[in-house]
């Protein structure tokens, strides 16, 4: 008797084939196996005060549902120069999606919904740009132009992102590497998604025309921490000219895989650094799974001569259970099977941790024909939606065969047509490649469909923007100020003997020229200046939240008042922690707070020599009674000594006393 | 003819192209005190400086190299770019309204050449079927580029070339006309052709675009397909504008060609009728007229064509203390017809009146219109306007200021004596002269205000 198909044990089976390992498991013979190869696309908001193309100001945000108005919009795409459209353009019109922009009178004008030309280019924003790519040690360019990116998705109003190339050809030194850098351009930020429902996306447009950096990277990082390394460092570069924006949402980073024999897949919109290892890692699996995928298709059947077979269900004729499927049935949607010849195996066949094939089709159905999830049925679930006796019934009217597969999807009859079509298609591409898409990455490290990805070359000139000049003397005054490489400043914390465990915090924050100040002007030990930054103050920040917005450079206050007014460093600590959630409050009264006061060392002899006849008085036998004495006073002045007198120095003196 | 192949570039930027021996569109390798450019050359644009080269390298992006800057220059290839339109046909079903579009120079559809950046208008019925295939769900369409002018050179030549062109297309029996044109000087040539197009038993819709049709976001497309529908299936027969409603991709509206007035420099809800509300509501499915007193479709091929104008007809637009040299200059430059833009119900100033009776004397004609644009002439009211009437200024009604201007050039056209133009200019051809204004055709709302706010945040904009 022929054995059951287990679509579970297929997808451990196949998961094995392809020789995914966790990624704590994968080593560098791992990635140089797979091919592994990344590039990095860094998206980062400029610190201004106005948007890049109109005067609204920049970094004013507002909340989904508090908008002064709604304007719609459809994008149709234009022609590209062969007279036919893009895999995306396609895409999206087939999709036909109602664009909604949620406008708000404070944050928008008629320039970011399209209604007026763009005014003069934010000089703010040009410079600070042109600091950051000339940190980057770039060839600024001689005239900034203006070109016109297209996007149809609607995240830009215009349906084209305003951009302009600052600098080109830079590099990056890494710990042990140099990345080299493709080019640095300055653009205007896009639309946040309120939602996507069906045919209607929403988008407010707060940070839309918000002025952006984009950092590219040539494919140079070939294993997923080196990726990590080179965001990290991207990040501390911009940071570290103090000219971009920090917080939520104001770095952004878009991740290039590929995997021997793949092709570039763009992870889009990845918002924390520390989610790039893992999504990287398996990225690249899920590419090699795919070309397994491939190959195991085309061993069995001719690609030309593959047709699915689709066959209307009527849900009288059958006792489904499920209730996405009796909804479509209240709703008068049409239901269908379909047949695919080959796949069975396939569906079920491991391409990330937790995902098969088939979640494919579904993330597909959802993007592109605008069918909201679940959207779909098919043959090798895990657990089965649909009775064995229903499934047989389906199998027979597609007069299907034992190495086929099936998919039973549901749709307003407006939209099956291109339900079918994206199925179909996902399918014949199983035959021939790895489909050229963005992705959508979450934390768990697995992403999912979320575009087709854009030709390369979607890019004309602005008509609307004069070429800008960039003379030599005015790149020449605007080098003066540049901040110190990036490895130098590792370079200087490494010679400064500061943990090693602390740089990506100092460098993130920005945080070594405030040190070197302190070090330099107060002459204090850099190791304490440093631990003191990073470990104390990392710790009381994720310990307690600031009345109103912490000024750092305070910090460089507090070690002058320290060592003005002569007191003991341990009081450091102490007096930060008050300072961090009191950030008004002077440093006379954090002392007050904190109960210190000073005590000299003449008093301090005094208080010791009170404390050693108190300690007679205790009667207390042992053998080193004079040890027992000294710690039982070190315990008594310990209060009294934070701020005046460091421990070591107390002891010395009572037992000097003693 | 040799082939130009430095496109553009001229004085300092010349000579370093002619030094390093590259042309536009060569592959290039460029050294500079900045660093290494790599790209193509591409043309420059004739009015930017002469120091710098644009290359556009393989990210797709355009650059500009500071020719100060370059030590060194190689042309490594060359690959010229070619402009070529692919054309589908436009299909033909049968059972669908003939319609003819006229192109007169403004682009409603174009494509793009990434390559080279470059816009190329698409119009043939084949390219526009390739840009706009929903035409083709709509009518028949065929295509006559009868001129390639900008909106803004649109002029008295142009108005009698159309009027005679769509004289003939009515008679060879076509079911709808659309005018493709730009929308600067659009209402004056919707003017224009309500006056010398008279009668029309179809209908002729003028249609331009506010945002260029390079743009996903362009209104060329949508417009197109509403003037397609308005042109094939309305029984509408007047000549009309037919733009965006709001700034939404919802709507458009056909307004009066004699009523309508660019409003905003920028938006594509620009065009509005003034002191009337517009004819129709018109969407790709339904037309749904907001007026019932519109000349309906007939199935005669009873046109009338008038194309006369006289140029020599000037709108002046009045200003506290204009001088009276500014009416001399035209009297005596020969202008016969003066139509002046009055403040509040029709006024000027009393240093004018010298030469208004100069100009009157002289058999120069002139009508008041007003500033405000919405509401009538009314001379009555004060003193200032019973001096001008005295003095030879004929009150303009409601007419808009540019309509009056085309209409008195129209006039003029036919006859000199002004006692003819006078009943020309005051006999409605259309609604260009109304007997009275609706309470809704003034509607300018008043941003802030808490209830248009309220509105605002209802409907879309
Ligand atoms: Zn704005």
């Amino acid at each position: 008797m022929k054995q059951k198909f287990d679509p579970k044990k297929n997808y451990e089976a196949t998961k094995n084939a392809v020789g995914y390992v966790p990624r704590k498991q994968a080593t560098q013979k791992t990635y140089d196996d797979l091919g592994f190869i990344s590039g990095l696309e860094t998206h980062q908001q400029l610190l201004t005060k106005e948007k890049l193309f109109c005067r609204c100001p920049a970094g004013c945000f507002h909340d989904s549902e508090d908008f002064d108005a709604e304007i719609i919009r459809h994008m149709r795409p234009t022609l590209s120069e062969l007279g036919e459209y893009d895999g995306t353009a396609l895409m999206e019109f087939k999709t036909k999606k109602e664009i909604v922009y949620r406008v708000k009178n404070r944050t928008t004008c008629t320039y970011e919904v399209d209604d007026t030309p763009p005014f003069p280019l934010n000089r703010e924003a040009l410079e600070k740009a042109i600091e950051v790519a000339l940190s980057g040690k770039m060839s600024i360019v001689g005239e900034v132009h203006i070109t016109r990116k297209q996007y149809l998705d609607g995240s830009i109003p215009t349906g084209f992102q305003r951009t302009a190339i600052i600098g080109v050809e830079g590099e990056l030194q890494l710990k042990n590497k140099k990345i080299r850098l493709i080019q640095m351009s300055l653009e205007e930020d896009s639309c946040r998604e309120v939602s996507d429902i069906k045919h209607r996306r929403i988008y407010k447009t707060d940070r839309l025309g918000m002025p952006l950096i984009e950092t590219v990277t040539y494919p140079d990082m070939v294993n997923p921490d080196e990726v990590k390394e080179a965001a990290n460092y991207i990040r501390f570069l911009n940071r570290s000219t103090g000219n971009v924006r920090t917080g939520i949402g104001s770095t952004r980073e878009d991740v290039n895989v590929s995997c021997k024999g793949g092709t570039r897949i763009e992870i889009k919109g990845v918002a924390h650094i520390k989610w790039i290892p893992e999504l990287t890692h398996n990225e690249c699996f899920r590419q090699w799974a795919l070309l397994k995928i491939k190959e195991q298709l085309n061993s069995k059947t001719d690609a030309n001569k593959w047709a699915i077979k689709v066959v209307d269900i009527d849900p009288n004729s059958f006792k489904f259970k499920y209730a996405p499927l009796n909804a479509a049935k209240t709703n008068k949607d049409r239901i269908v099977a379909i047949n695919l010849p080959y796949f069975k195996g396939i569906l079920s066949h491991f391409t990330q941790p937790g995902k098969m094939f088939a979640d494919d089709f579904s993330e597909r159905l959802k993007v592109i024909a605008c069918i909201e999830k679940p959207n779909m049925v098919h043959s090798e679930q895990f657990e089965q939606n649909i009775s064995e006796e229903d499934f047989t019934k389906i199998r027979s009217l597609l007069k299907a065969k034992d190495e086929d597969a099936q998919v039973i999807i549901w749709s307003p009859e407006a939209d099956l047509k291109t339900a079918i079509e994206v199925i179909e298609e996902r399918c014949k591409m199983a035959f021939t490649e790895i489909p050229k898409e963005t992705r959508k990455s979450f934390g768990n490290g697995t992403t999912i469909f979320e575009r087709v990805l854009p030709g390369a070359d979607r890019m004309y000139p602005d008509t609307d923007s004069a070429p800008i000049p960039l003379e030599n003397d005015y790149l020449d005054k605007l080098a003066q100020n540049m901040p110190v490489p990036v490895y130098e400043r590792f370079n200087q914390l490494k010679k400064w003997g500061i943990p090693e465990d602390t740089y990506t915090y100092i460098l993130k924050k920005n945080f070594v020229p405030i040190i070197e100040k302190i070090i330099n002007e107060l002459k204090f030990n850099p190791v304490l200046v440093g631990t003191t930054f990073c470990h104390k103050l990392k710790f009381i920040e994720g310990q307690s939240k600031p009345a109103s917005e912490f000024n750092f450079d305070k910090i460089y206050d507090l070690f002058k008042y320290v060592k003005d007014n002569d007191l003991d460093n341990a009081i450091i600590k102490k007096m930060l922690f008050i300072m961090y959630e009191h950030p008004k409050m002077d440093f006379d009264s954090i002392l007050t707070t904190i109960g210190f006061k000073k005590v000299d060392q003449k008093n301090l002899i005094t208080q010791i020599n009170f404390l050693k006849e108190k300690f007679k008085e205790i009667q207390v036998s042992g053998d080193d009674l004079d040890g027992i004495a000294t710690s039982w006073i070190m315990g008594q002045l310990r209060k009294t000594a934070i701020g005046n007198i460091s421990f070591k120095d107390l002891r010395n003196i009572i037992e000097k006393e003693l | 003819m040799s082939e130009d192949i430095f496109q553009g570039y001229k004085g300092q930027g010349l000579e370093i192209l002619k030094k390093f021996n590259v042309r536009v569109w060569g592959q290039t390798e460029v050294e500079t005190t900045r660093g290494r450019f790599v790209g193509t050359v591409l043309p420059r644009s004739e009015n930017d400086d002469d120091m710098h080269i644009v290359v556009k390298i393989a990210t797709g992006y355009n650059v500009g190299i500071d020719i100060t800057t370059i030590k060194n220059m190689k042309e490594t290839g060359y690959k010229k770019a070619n402009y070529k339109i692919p054309e589908k046909e436009f299909p033909y079903t049968e059972g669908f309204p003939k319609v003819k579009l006229i192109g007169t120079g403004g682009t409603i559809a174009s494509r793009l050449d990434y390559r080279t950046g470059a816009v190329i208008p698409a119009f043939s019925p084949g390219e526009l079927y390739g840009a706009v295939p929903e035409l083709a769900d709509i009518c028949n369409l065929t295509t006559e580029k009868l001129f390639a002018v900008f909106s803004e050179n649109m002029g008295p030549e142009q108005y009698k070339k159309l009027a005679v062109a769509i004289g003939k297309e009515i008679e060879n029996g076509i079911d709808g006309i659309i005018i493709a044109h730009g929308t600067d000087t659009l209402s004056h040539t919707a003017a224009a052709l309500t006056f010398m197009v008279q009668n029309s038993p179809v209908p002729i819709v003028l249609v331009g675009s506010q945002r260029s049709s390079d743009r996903p976001s362009s209104d060329a497309a949508l417009n197109l397909m509403h003037a397609a529908k308005a042109a094939g299936h309305s029984d509408i027969a007047e000549v009309m504008v037919c733009m965006f409603g709001p700034t939404s991709d919802e709507y458009g509206l056909l307004h009066s060609g004699v009523r309508v007035r660019k409003m905003h420099s920028s938006y594509r809800s620009t065009f509005r009728t003034v002191g009337d509300t517009p004819i129709a509501m018109i969407n790709r499915n339904s037309i749904t007229p907001l007026k019932q007193n519109y000349n309906r479709r007939r199935k005669d091929r009873n046109v009338k064509i008038m194309p006369y104008f006289e140029e020599k007809v000037a709108i002046i637009y009045y200003y506290p203390n204009m001088q009276p040299d500014m009416i001399d200059s035209l009297v005596d430059n020969g202008y016969k017809g003066i139509i002046i833009a009055g403040t509040g119900l029709g006024h000027v100033n009393k240093l004018l009146y010298p030469a208004i009776e100069r100009a009157h004397k002289k058999g120069v004609v002139m009508y008041m219109t007003v500033q405000t644009l919405w509401g009538y002439v009314n001379m009555f009211v004060y003193d200032t306007g019973r001096d001008l009437m005295a003095k030879g200024i004929i009150p303009g009604e409601n007419l808009i200021p540019e309509t009056a201007y085309i209409k008195l050039g129209w006039a003029l056209g036919q006859t000199s004596d002004p006692e003819k133009v006078k009943e020309i200019m005051l006999t409605p051809i259309r609604d260009e002269i109304t007997k009275r204004e609706p309470y809704n055709g003034y509607l300018i709302y008043q941003g802030g205000v808490p209830e248009v706010e309220e509105f605002i945040s209802k409907f879309h904009k």
